[in-house]
């Protein structure tokens, strides 16, 4: 990722945001990440002409008002929006929430460890992976 | 990867499937490579009745008869094939590229390089990513 963008973290638990800043702190990653709590103050947000757009999106599923599948199948249907990749990040290794993910494009599917070390070298790897493609505009 | 399912490769110039190959085998990949020329014969190849589900595609997007765009954009449309994510890699760095594989819902878009090194790297960068990642039935 050659991109300095933000990452949008979309998750409504406290614990789980603060392990994702930790996470990311520790492994010096640059990029600032902005947090909104769920599918539809994501969309605010970037609906929001301000908005810089991120380089990722990191996805919770499960969160009140709109949840991951929701949001999913609206910001796939935004010709502005759908281009942005989104990493499914969740406590759920449920085949039906994984399958639809997937049929909605997700760009990966990361069930979250319970642990900090290992969730540490998961948002490592996956930081890897996205410094390693190419990103759209 | 983590699923024991083969990849499908889709790619029109033999050196490079030679390449994949190799490094697959460096690698100690265990996963079966399926390889079609373009993208009408992997479209095909996926809607025949004995065909072997892969559990990503690796796309190239400069190849005759149907080229990378024109596969996302059928895959994309059949409700069986959607959920395969497909990683888009070529030599082509060009943004319009880039930004139509995302906004046809690639999970990656990986450059091509003639170093053979560096592409190794990009295969293991791969390998590692969709090993974490959950798949789709």
């Amino acid at each position: 990722m050659q991109t300095k963008r933000p990452f949008i973290l979309i998750e409504d638990d406290e614990v789980d945001i603060l392990s994702v800043m930790r996470a990311f702190k520790e492994l010096n990653i640059p990029n600032k990440i902005e947090v909104v709590k769920n599918g539809q103050e994501a969309l605010e947000y970037l609906e929001n002409v301000k908005t810089i757009k991120p380089s990722l999106i990191l996805l919770d599923l499960n969160m009140p008002k709109m949840n991951g599948i929701e949001f999913l199948k609206q910001i796939k249907a935004n010709d502005k929006l759908k281009s942005i990749p989104i990493v499914v990040l969740t406590t759920s290794s449920n085949n039906v929430d994984i399958n639809k993910s997937f049929e909605n494009s997700v760009a990966g599917y990361i069930v979250k460890p319970m642990d900090f070390t290992s969730f540490k070298e998961v948002i490592r790897k996956v930081y890897d992976y996205w410094q390693t493609c190419e990103l759209p505009d | 990867m983590r699923s024991k399912k083969p990849i499908l490769l889709i790619e029109d110039d033999l050196i490079d499937v030679m390449t994949v190959n190799r490094v697959f085998d460096e690698l100690n990949i265990k996963n079966d490579i399926i390889h079609k020329q373009n993208g009408e014969e992997a479209i095909k190849y996926l809607q025949s009745n004995n065909h072997e589900s892969p559990c990503i595609i690796l796309l190239d997007l400069n190849m005759p008869v149907m080229n990378g765009i024109e596969f996302l954009e059928e895959a994309k449309n059949d409700d069986e094939l959607k959920k395969i994510p497909v990683i888009v890699l070529t030599t082509s760095n060009d943004e319009r590229d880039v930004a139509e594989s995302y906004e046809l819902g690639a999970a990656g878009y990986m450059i091509k390089t003639a170093e053979y090194r560096d592409f190794v790297s990009t295969i293991k960068e791969i390998e590692s990513y969709w090993t974490l990642s959950e798949l789709p039935d």
